[in-house]
């Protein structure tokens, strides 16, 4: 491993990143086994079938949206955005927490990181996918999306660059290609253990494709840390840029409640507190099926919960000074539209935002529950729910009382705005039922490398 | 609406045949007619598409067939054109050039009365209606019926042939079924014919009935129009003993008052006077005079939010103020009757103020108000000296002025009576239409042969045998006479799409000149009138047979068509002098006050489908109602007193919320123990303790658009409560009912959107209204602006001309493609009108001031919208134009969620009909049919900025200013909308953004936005004003 990756071990009475007992052989052993062992738990069995049924669903949606158009959905005028935007939004935000932990932490060398990147990289992936989903599925004219991109052609037109939504294009599109990339590289070593442990023709094949020839060979190696490290680097700027680029959509907008320049840190900010409550929701379950709490250790949770409860802090900050720079501008309509989000139609939802993102996670200072894994959980659910209503009240709430009170609407989501969005939790938990079937969920070189820190040498 | 599953027993009706006796003929129809089986087996055996009517499944089988029928129907256009010529307005091209439309003259009728038009024609299909500069009914504008005819003409809905009982039969058979029942008539003298229309005005109609009932004395015509009052007619003959009709001229007056007249938006001479009137209220280029309006009505109406002191009252005591106000004014010989309920204050003030401009003053009665009001109202123009100055007296303009309840009355007694062998129903829908206690369709069934002639297939023609398509007015020959007389000449722009046939042909049917074609009957008709000379009311009988045409009157045909109106036809003034004994009669038919919390009830035209003739546009049914911003229905219109008073209420749901969906409570409205239920709508404005409904609604053959909307208020609608009475109960449900309404909020929020003034406020700071906004022009911007070379095109809109009449927004949609939505898309606030007027309260909620601020694409200087549009496909033009390319737009409505004004509108589903084949001739060829999911808004009309810049480019001249007329500009009566060169320092837009009262609406976001407003200004009578 990269000399960065060797650091001292953090001697406190923390608990370690790694549970001691493990050899470089059990540790391949046990991951590698989640892959290639015969026959699929029952469990894996049921969740897959649940969450691709629902995957049926969204299909289903789809369709029946491709057919008819947006118009099956709650939105009108003025609430022209609606269910598809907020998803867009909570997805992104989500995706985040992956590239932190995996590029972030990586530079700056937080070891801890190790056990849980792979499928915090692998959730960035997908739910980068669900995202991507609506821009396109939102468009009235969705066959025409290419419209979007700059390709040469015949009508001499461009995409017009003063637009958000074209700088959201290629912020997504680079967002999703660069973890794809970072995570797939990552994957390579492992990929060469599966190919040399698969008993069957058919996995060799398959995971020999995928090593691309991998040979573990110090040249190898030594490229691969350059690699790697190169597509950290690029990768950092990304965790900052795709949220801030995001909540330029909203920002550049004249609208009051989206006109604040305050938006990109704060989404930033937010967008990384329900990545980590994102993994933190995957990562409690899954160590406790798969039996990896050697792995993913306490130290993990009460890290994560720990960054849970600083970005937190920080998007409070956000909704404070929203409402002080709302009351302090003297802006009539900002401030109209202050009052009318806390106590208008929609003053519930921002009230349970607040609740959820602000007042829940504040039990996370106390030590006891920090370390308990079922509150952290929970916690971490009520994080997730909260930062889905931060999107729809700031949406929803902007829009439908704006400037002309002859204007004013109200927007109520249509059974099939439910249906993609459930339909797109199903579609992101599919995919990483694959992958934990398909592929080791924690990274097993950087685990062995760990054990040299933890055992003080290899044995 | 109920299905009849009941399965036809073949056996009983074998049984009933059986067991009737001697030789009875099964086959004829009307004899076995009488059950529910055999009319349903009846319609099954011959599937013609009428029975589908009844059953939604049915129907929607019955709309596919439809379709393929409608195909065929399109052919008609193949169909070679009869030789009849007529004129096209502007110039006579020596050939049709393709692409360019043509302008006809012609002239529309509406209770009898008519407006003279122009239609654009594309390839021989009107398109767009237009108002006639010329003719004195139009100025130019229109009203918003005129704009919707079109689409009623292409309705695909509208009855596509003679049938016979629900069967297609031809035209002669027809001729032939009644051609024995008018031969035994004959003899008869006619005793047993009865022929109904509505009002008639057409000389050349008028001259047929005549000449009928020259030929059958005994028989009978009768005359019933279900929306026009008889008032006037009544009142006038109380006052001068004699029917006048009243001509007011509100150019010349300085004070009105207005006895519930909504003499702004309803009446045939309302676009006249809405010109007039505003004429007298324009503060331009430093004029500082205006009229001051005052007006005493029970329902809120455009009037109403116009007046500068509006008193709501209800309608009974309208009468009690207006007789308290002429004694004020010295009206002779009046008894002192009840106190009046009004504040005596007012009626001092307003007395006062009246009598100081004696003979620049007005006293208008409605239409509605009783023959008393509309005496009182006489009486007081006389004691002012008015008469002859603002108010003037002419001959009614109906060819025979009659009273029509008590004609109707007598016809059913008649038909009661067994009386009538043949019922002729000439476009009227009395089955519907009729007041409910005179049971009209009931007694209609004794009639032996009942023949109805209409566009559609209605609840009338249901019950007829006989049913006889009418032809639209767009594709007639008949003649009308406007409100003052002018007599117009109705010409055809388009063979029947339907082979409908016109009133006159019909007819002419029964005085046994079945072949002769309404084009001969008026052409001869005026051919006889050419030879005699003409004068007002005159009815000459039709000449029986073809002169050959002298050079002369081909002349003054032409001339006439191309004009759009015979010259020299406005009725010459009368004079009249008032009875010296009417006041007793009036004081005896007058009834004491009401105590107070008795409700009263009031029935009123609906604002956009009238009596429900136009149920079935879909344009006047998705229009915003005015005050009240309801589509699609009507309800009962109630104060906030007395709905609170009663427990009634509505709000908002979440579906659409303000800006589409409002649940309202449901009553039961009992009404001389008729009973109907209504949504209930709290109307600010609203005289206490009193409840409006809207005719027109709850029709049960309407067709596809207008079937099933709102509730029929005829159903509790008696004959001697024709307008108003009083001993209604009301009854809460219980139950709630959605309604869709476009505008729900009217309260401003503090918000300086819609600066106003009075009068002696504008006086002290004109530019009171720009305080607010700062230039435009002199706030920063951090991008170079964009420079205009030749046109900069922008619209100035007063806001102290608006009257909120709607006209602009059904000729936007005419002129711009527009689709309609339907009820539930416009409960999720989705309708797609390009403009919309806003309308804001402002003052108690009892008796708010109303504000109307028509709002359409400000087209800004920095547009919001564009730079967010991913896709460039909503620009800016180099004249300024804020365009918008529905090719490229991919639907994203950013730039929707950021413009501030909301004025784009998203297409989310397939809203434009690209299925029904007629409704494809109704398209504006210049215009694009939008698609589903692409964002559509104003244009500024900028295929008629295309059109006038061709112009002026082949005459190597720039665009003159006032050549280009946007579609809402064209059609205002008010002429509040203005649109022009900005770059020219001449133009009449240019000068009015140098108004002192000119501000533009958002304008701190530095929109800089080409559309700005002139500021509304009231003028109210300081003796009244609030402290």
């Amino acid at each position: 491993m990269h000399e960065r990756l060797r650091g001292t071990v953090n001697s406190s009475e923390q608990s370690p990143v790694i549970e001691p007992g493990y050899t470089f052989a059990s540790v391949t052993d046990q991951i590698s086994a989640i892959v290639l062992r015969r026959g699929t738990p029952l469990g894996w069995i049921v969740g897959f079938t649940v969450s691709f049924t629902v995957v049926m669903v969204l299909l289903f949606a789809i369709a029946y949206l491709f057919t008819v158009g947006v118009g099956i959905w709650g939105i009108n005028i003025p609430v022209a955005w609606g269910f598809a935007i907020i998803n867009f939004v909570w997805w992104i935000g989500i995706g985040h927490a992956g590239t932190l932990i995996s590029a972030i932490l990586l530079l700056l060398n937080q070891k801890w990181r190790t056990s849980i990147n792979r499928f915090a990289e692998a959730m960035t992936l997908f739910a980068v996918a669900c995202a991507a989903m609506f821009p396109l599925l939102h468009l009235g004219r969705p066959w025409y999306f290419y419209w979007l991109f700059p390709y040469p052609n015949t009508m001499g037109i461009q995409p017009q660059f003063r637009s958000p939504l074209v700088w959201d294009v290629f912020a997504v599109s680079t967002y999703f290609t660069v973890s794809l990339l970072f995570w797939f590289v990552g994957l390579i070593p492992d990929l060469a253990t599966l190919r040399d442990r698969a008993p069957r023709r058919a996995g060799q094949i398959i995971y020999g494709i995928l090593a691309m020839g991998w040979r573990g060979s110090a040249r190898h190696w030594q490229r691969y840390e350059v690699a790697y490290l190169l597509l950290a680097g690029l990768a950092t700027p990304l965790v900052v840029s795709v949220h801030t680029v995001v909540s330029f959509d909203f920002a550049i907008s004249i609208l009051p409640g989206w006109h604040t320049t305050i938006f990109p840190p704060y989404f930033v900010a937010g967008a990384i507190y329900s990545g980590f409550a994102m993994v933190l929701v995957l990562a409690i379950p899954l160590r406790k099926f798969y039996g990896l709490e050697g792995f993913i250790t306490m130290r993990h949770i009460v890290n994560m919960a720990k960054v849970m409860l600083a970005t937190g802090l920080i998007v409070a900050y956000g909704y404070m000074m929203e409402v002080f720079m709302a009351w302090y501008s003297g802006d009539t309509f900002e401030w109209a539209m202050t009052k009318n989000r806390m106590f208008g139609p929609y003053g519930p939802w921002y009230w349970a935002l607040i609740v959820c993102n602000i007042l829940t996670p504040q039990m996370l200072w106390i030590k006891k529950i920090r370390e308990r894994v079922a509150a952290v959980f929970v916690i971490s659910i009520v994080v997730l729910t909260g930062m889905w209503l931060e999107r729809y009240v700031i949406v929803i709430t902007s829009l439908h009382r704006d400037f002309l009170p002859s204007s004013w609407g109200m927007y109520s989501a249509t059974v099939w705005d439910w249906a993609t969005f459930i339909g797109t939790i199903g579609l992101f938990l599919a995919l990483l039922f694959l992958f934990i079937r398909f592929l080791p969920m924690i990274s097993i070189a950087e685990v062995r490398a760990l054990l040299t820190e933890t055992e003080g040498k290899e044995s | 609406m109920s299905i009849n599953h009941n399965r036809l027993d073949l056996a009983s009706l074998r049984a009933r045949l059986g067991s009737s006796r001697g030789k009875e003929y099964w086959r004829s129809l009307e004899e076995l007619a009488d059950t529910q089986e055999f009319q349903e087996f009846l319609h099954r055996e011959f599937p013609k598409q009428i029975c589908e009517w009844n059953d939604p499944v049915g129907r929607r089988r019955f709309l596919k067939l439809m379709g393929a029928s409608l195909a065929l129907a399109g052919l008609n256009a193949c169909s070679r054109a009869p030789a009849e010529a007529i004129f096209p307005y502007v110039r006579q091209p020596e050939e049709l050039a393709l692409g360019k439309p043509l302008f006809f003259a012609t002239a529309m009728e509406l209770s009898g009365v008519g407006a003279g038009v122009l239609v654009e024609s594309h390839e021989g299909r009107p398109t767009k209606i237009e108002g006639n500069p010329d003719h004195p009914a139009s100025l130019g504008a229109t009203d918003l019926f005129a704009q919707a005819s079109v689409l009623t003409l292409y309705d695909p809905d509208r009855a596509p042939a003679v049938t016979n009982i629900g069967d297609i039969r031809s035209w002669s058979a027809f001729l032939g079924a009644i051609r024995s029942l008018l031969q035994a008539q004959r003899a008869l003298k006619g005793a047993g014919v009865r022929i109904l229309t509505g009002a008639v005005t057409s000389p050349t109609l008028g001259s047929q009935l005549a000449e009928l009932l020259k030929q059958m004395p005994s028989a009978r015509w009768i005359q019933y129009e279900p929306a026009s009052g008889d008032g006037a007619r009544a009142g006038a003959l109380l006052a001068f003993g004699t029917p006048v009709n009243t001509i007011y001229h509100f150019d010349k007056a300085d004070v009105v008052l207005s006895l519930d007249s909504d003499f702004l938006t309803c009446g045939p001479a309302s676009l006249h006077y809405t010109r007039d009137f505003i004429a007298r209220r324009r503060l331009e280029e430093g004029k500082t005079e205006m009229n001051r309006l005052y007006v005493v009505e029970s329902t809120p109406s455009n009037t109403g939010s116009k007046a500068d002191h509006r008193l709501p009252l209800r309608p009974r005591e309208i009468g009690s103020l207006a007789r308290a106000l002429a004694r004020h004014l010295g009206v002779p010989a009046l008894s002192a009757a009840e106190g009046s309920v009004a504040p005596e204050k007012w009626i001092a003030a307003v007395a006062r103020d009246l009598q100081q401009h004696r003979g620049s003053s007005i006293v208008i009665a409605g239409d509605y108000q009783t023959p008393e009001v509309h005496a009182l109202a006489h009486a007081m123009n006389h004691a002012l000296s008015n008469v002859g100055k603002t108010v003037t007296y002419t001959d009614p303009v109906e060819a025979e002025p009659a009273d029509p309840v008590e004609s109707l009355r007598r016809l059913v007694k008649d038909m009661e009576a067994g009386q009538v062998d043949l019922l002729v129903i000439i476009g009227a829908n009395p089955v519907y239409s009729a007041p409910a206690d005179l049971n009209f369709a009931a007694s209609m069934s004794k009639v032996g042969l009942r023949v109805h002639l209409s566009l559609y297939y209605d609840e009338t023609s249901e019950l007829c045998h006989w049913h006889i398509p009418q032809a639209h007015f767009l594709e007639s020959w008949s003649d009308v006479r406007a409100y003052d007389g002018t007599i117009s000449i109705v010409q055809p722009l388009i063979a029947p799409l339907y082979h409908g046939k016109t009133a006159h042909e019909l007819l002419a049917a029964f005085t046994d000149q079945p072949e002769r074609t309404s084009y001969e009957i008026v052409r001869d008709y005026w051919k006889t009138q050419k030879a005699g000379g003409w004068g007002a009311g005159q009815t000459a009988v039709a000449g029986t047979q073809s002169k050959p045409d002298s050079p002369e009157f081909d002349k003054f045909w032409r001339k006439a068509l191309h004009d759009g109106f015979v010259p020299n036809t406005a009725s010459p003034q009368r004079s009249v002098s008032l009875r010296t004994d009417w006041t007793s009669e009036s004081v005896k038919r007058s009834s004491g006050p009401l105590p107070s919390g008795e409700l009263e009830i009031v029935f009123r035209p609906d604002p956009t489908v009238y009596d429900g003739r136009f149920a079935n546009n879909g344009w006047l049914q998705e229009l915003p109602k005015p005050l009240t911003k309801l589509t699609w229905d009507n309800a009962a219109l109630v104060s906030p007193a007395t709905a609170q008073r009663l427990g009634l209420s509505h709000e908002i749901a979440w579906r659409g919320g303000e800006h589409g969906q409002v649940l309202a409570d449901v009553v039961e409205l009992q009404f001389q123990g008729r009973k109907v239920l209504a949504p209930v709508w709290i109307a600010p404005g609203h005289a206490d303790d009193c409840i409006t409904v809207h005719l027109g609604y709850g029709r049960k053959r309407a067709g596809r658009v207008g079937t099933g909307a709102g509730f029929s208020a005829n159903t509790i609608r008696t004959s001697d409560s024709l307008w108003f009475g009083s001993g209604l109960s009301v009854t809460k449900t219980g139950g709630r009912y959605p309604l869709a309404c476009a505008q729900y909020h009217h309260n401003i929020e503090g918000r300086n959107l819609l600066p106003s003034n009075t009068l002696n406020g504008y006086k002290k700071d004109p530019k009171f209204a720009q305080q607010e906004f700062p230039d435009p022009l002199k706030t920063p911007s951090l991008y170079p602006g964009f420079q205009y070379k030749d046109y900069a095109w922008g619209m100035a809109i007063d806001l102290n001309s608006c009257v909120g009449c709607n006209a602009c927004v059904i000729a936007c949609q005419s002129e711009n493609n527009i689709p309609i939505v339907g009820k539930e898309q416009v409960m999720r606030g989705r309708e797609m009108h390009w403009l919309r007027i806003d309308q804001y309260h402002k003052g108690e909620i009892d008796n708010p001031e109303v504000y109307y601020q028509p709002v359409l694409c400000q087209h800004c200087e920095h547009a919001p919208c564009e730079i967010v549009c991913p896709v460039q496909a909503t620009t800016h033009s180099a004249e300024g134009l804020n365009t918008m390319v529905y090719n490229r737009c991919v639907g994203t409505r950013y730039c929707s969620n950021n413009c501030p004004y909301k004025v784009r509108r998203f297409n989310f589903l397939q809203f434009a009909d690209w299925e029904t084949a007629s409704l494809k001739l109704l398209t504006n060829p210049e215009v694009s049919v939008r698609s589903r999911g692409v964002m559509e808004k104003c244009t500024y009309c900028v295929q008629r900025i295309s059109h006038a810049k061709i112009n002026a480019e082949r005459e190597n001249r720039p665009v003159r200013d006032g050549e280009v007329l946007t579609a809402c500009q064209a059609v205002c009566p008010a002429q509040a909308i203005v649109f022009g060169n900005i770059n020219d320092p001449d133009s009449r837009v240019a000068k009015l953004k140098k108004e002192p009262r000119n501000y533009g609406l958002l304008a701190e976001l530095n929109t800089r936005p080409r559309t700005t407003y002139l500021a509304a200004v009231r003028n109210p009578n300081p003796e009244l004003e609030k402290t």
